[in-house]
């Protein structure tokens, strides 16, 4: 390939091509986003976007066991090889409607930011290398991963990447928003469910019983009063409280469902014992079955800014005029980073949830999507000359 | 009476011979019903498109259709067109929108025309079957694939499911679409069949006059193809009665054979009121009592009206509405001059 000016020159004309190309990929993006794709559940959404393999022509086109879709795009040389990666499921498994709109200047649906338009991209993109007659150097691998989200636990990508019989020498993980986003590094993450159950036997008739909603408001406000540290930054999500049936039956059963992410390793697992122990201590303190479900954990790490994959990535958004969003992630990057390989994170275009209607239903904006999909190109291009120089 | 020689014409003592009819219905349903999977093979599909030597037009008539109308571009523009090249082109035929239907297809890459704007010497009507009688003169195709605006659902297969009967046997000339399946259920098979307009008022119809016409499991469907000779030989009302009178004007020119039909599996579109369908209802009636008259020689056929009667009532009063619904119909298009010589026909 060329030097990175060289790549930069080329942007004007990729653009175009891009912007030419677009309805395919928005074709792309609508069929393979209205197929339901539940974590554990992705075998149908898999099954078009290995279709989409077969017709650009990738070789070895395949599931493997957790079922992830792969395609392999041969480098001229061959030497190295690059991952390109998407998470294929989504969080909620009942949408009833999953249809996407496309009005004049957006596209609105469930899951269209989350992770839609990544993996449209992923599908797209040999279509777009041979439009803009990029012949890379090295072997692209195109990974459509499954069970990354909840339980999964990016169980897909790691299996891939322990289990797979070509080594990958860089990484670039594609999410569908926000461009600009530039991610060399994970946040530490724990993400976890405290479950809260009325015993057996239960005195129901005892005036005055609680049931499981006031033990678990008291976890809620210990765990809020824990203090947290600015350096290295540290924040607790809360995220899900289910439970109940009715205003005046007492809750048997609740779940609060939160996430835990911090820069440093430490202060996760500090944390995560200070949990236990507002757990088994409310717990005794109630009378109610009090337990902690650790649903995934990663620990923080990463590039360090200076690395030249960083350095490549942000002369790239540049050139775009794009302005670099530098932060920490906790996406599917941190599997390349346990398994050593040097990777980025990158967004396509721009969106946001839609709250007014709900919060499953994500609108994201259609014309940035062109100067997103350039971006990948050039990135993929200027990792093709390597990522340690 | 007068009455007494039309009445007695089409209520003969005598029913048809039912069992004709049913073992017609029964040998066209095996060989011209379709899934559309059966012609999901694209390359195939081009390939004979070309053997056929012919060129193909989808159009989407349009009014209001902003929600949807881009969905649908993109989608068939993307895959029939710059992935397998089986469209020649994709064309909105607009009947005057008020949101921003026009820009947005445009933006999508389709053709957006006016239909007030088309054979403007022949003056404007409004209605679906104007813009569809329009589209075969301002689109070139030798078939031409007519697809609603409305559909949320879209995918390819509703294309090329329809011209695909018409590219492998060039004896069909127009091709239906029809969207659910009978399910077999446990206490036996669920009747499959069409809207309410369909199941009360023209299946009943056909089956009185036409019974080789129920064969269609939706003849109300707004999704067809068809070769342009023979939609040029037809007339277009240009309202409610579109779809019916295709059916029947092709069933008079070349028998049932003429046609195919083909299963799209689902179609999620709006839903219509009752009264919007009594108007729909009040429309096709008219055109179907004008074939009657036509093809069944009822030369004492009373004449009707053309003024719907509803109620409607808030608290205590009660209104009845008139609704005026002519169904005006375009003359065969080959009869215009213009089209003629656009057409290179003597």
């Amino acid at each position: 390939m060329e030097t990175l000016a060289q790549i930069l020159e080329h942007f004007p004309a990729w653009l175009k091509a891009a912007l030419d190309a677009r309805s395919l990929f928005m074709s792309d993006l609508v069929m393979l986003g209205e197929i339901p794709s539940p974590t554990y559940g992705e075998a149908p959404r898999i099954e078009f976007i290995l279709n989409r393999f077969f017709e650009a022509g990738l070789d070895r086109c395949s599931t493997d066991t957790k079922g992830n879709g792969i395609g392999f795009l041969p480098g001229t040389h061959g030497r190295q090889t690059i991952l390109v990666a998407a998470h294929a499921d989504t969080l909620v498994t009942d949408c009833k409607d999953q249809s996407i709109e496309i009005r004049e200047n957006r596209m609105i649906g469930p899951f269209v930011g989350d992770n839609c338009i990544a993996l449209a991209a992923l599908t797209h993109l040999p279509t777009l290398l041979q439009n803009l007659q990029v012949r890379l150097k090295s072997n692209v691998i195109l990974l459509a991963s499954t069970r990354a989200l909840g339980r999964g636990n990016l169980e897909g990508i790691r299996h891939f990447l322990t289990h797979g019989n070509i080594r990958c020498d860089s990484g670039l993980c594609l999410e569908s928003v926000q461009l600009g986003r530039m991610n060399y590094a994970c946040m530490g993450m724990m993400r976890a469910e405290i479950h809260c159950q009325l015993p057996d036997p239960y005195n129901w008739a005892q005036f005055g019983a609680t049931g499981t909603i006031i033990p678990v408001a008291d976890v809620v406000m210990r765990i809020s009063r824990i203090p947290l540290p600015k350096r290295p930054l540290t924040t607790i999500i809360m995220g899900r409280l289910n439970g109940g049936i009715a205003h005046n039956n007492i809750a048997r059963e609740v779940t609060l469902g939160f996430e835990i992410r911090s820069e440093s390793g430490d202060i996760l697992r500090e944390l995560k014992e200070r949990i236990e122990d507002i757990a088994e201590e409310t717990s005794a303190q109630s009378g109610t079955r009090i337990t902690l479900d650790i649903l995934s954990q990663r620990d923080p790490g990463g590039l360090d800014i200076g690395h030249p994959l960083v350095k490549k990535g942000r002369s790239v958004l540049s050139a775009l005029g794009i302005p670099p969003l530098l932060y920490p992630t906790t996406s599917q990057l941190s599997a390349l980073r346990d398994a050593g390989i040097p990777g980025l994170t990158i967004g396509i275009t721009t969106g946001e949830r839609r709250n007014d209607l709900d919060e499953i239903d994500e609108s994201v904006a259609i014309e940035p999507m062109t100067t997103g999909l350039t971006q990948l190109v050039g990135i993929l291009a200027a990792m093709d000359e390597g990522v340690t120089a | 009476m007068k009455q007494d020689s039309w009445f007695r014409r089409w209520f003969p003592a005598h029913s048809p011979d039912v069992a004709d009819v049913s073992d017609t219905i029964r040998a066209w349903t095996t060989t011209h019903t379709f899934h559309h999977s059966q012609f999901s093979d694209l390359s195939r599909l081009v390939q004979a498109k070309r053997q056929q030597d012919v060129t193909i037009s989808l159009c989407l008539p349009t009014l209001n259709e902003e929600r949807t109308i881009g969905k649908e571009i993109v989608l068939l523009k993307a895959e029939l067109m710059d992935r397998n090249p089986l469209l020649d082109e994709i064309a909105v035929l607009d009947s005057g929108s008020s949101d921003r239907t026009r820009e947005i297809a445009a933006s999508f890459g389709a053709n957006v025309h006016l239909a007030s704007e088309i054979l403007p010497e022949e003056g404007i009507k409004r209605g679906k079957g104007e813009n569809l009688w329009k589209a075969l003169y301002q689109m070139k195709g030798d078939i031409i694939i007519y697809i609603d605006a409305d559909i949320t659902n879209i995918r390819p297969h509703f294309a090329y499911g329809l011209v695909g009967p018409l590219l492998e046997d060039p004896n069909l000339k127009y091709v239906k679409a029809f969207y659910e399946r009978p399910l077999t259920l446990a206490s036996g098979t669920r009747v499959s069949g069409g809207g309410r307009v369909t199941e009360i008022l023209v299946r009943p119809l056909f089956s009185l006059f036409f019974p080789e016409l129920t064969a269609f499991v939706q003849p109300l469907s707004g999704e067809y193809a068809a070769r342009r000779e023979a939609l040029e030989r037809i007339p277009f009302p240009i309202g409610y009665g579109v779809e019916t009178a295709h059916l029947l004007d092709i069933y008079n020119l070349w028998g049932l054979n003429a046609f195919a039909q083909v299963d799209l599996d689902q179609r999620i579109h709006r839903n219509q009121s009752t009264h919007a369908l009594g108007k729909m209802s009040f429309g096709i009636l008219q055109t179907f009592f004008s074939r009657l008259k036509e093809f069944k020689d009822c030369s004492g056929f009373p004449e009707w009206a053309e003024v719907l009667r509803q109620h409607q009532c808030q608290d205590n009063n009660y209104e009845q509405i008139e609704i005026l619904i002519t169904e005006d119909e375009r003359p065969p298009i080959r009869n215009l001059e213009s089209y003629r010589r656009k057409f290179g026909q003597a």
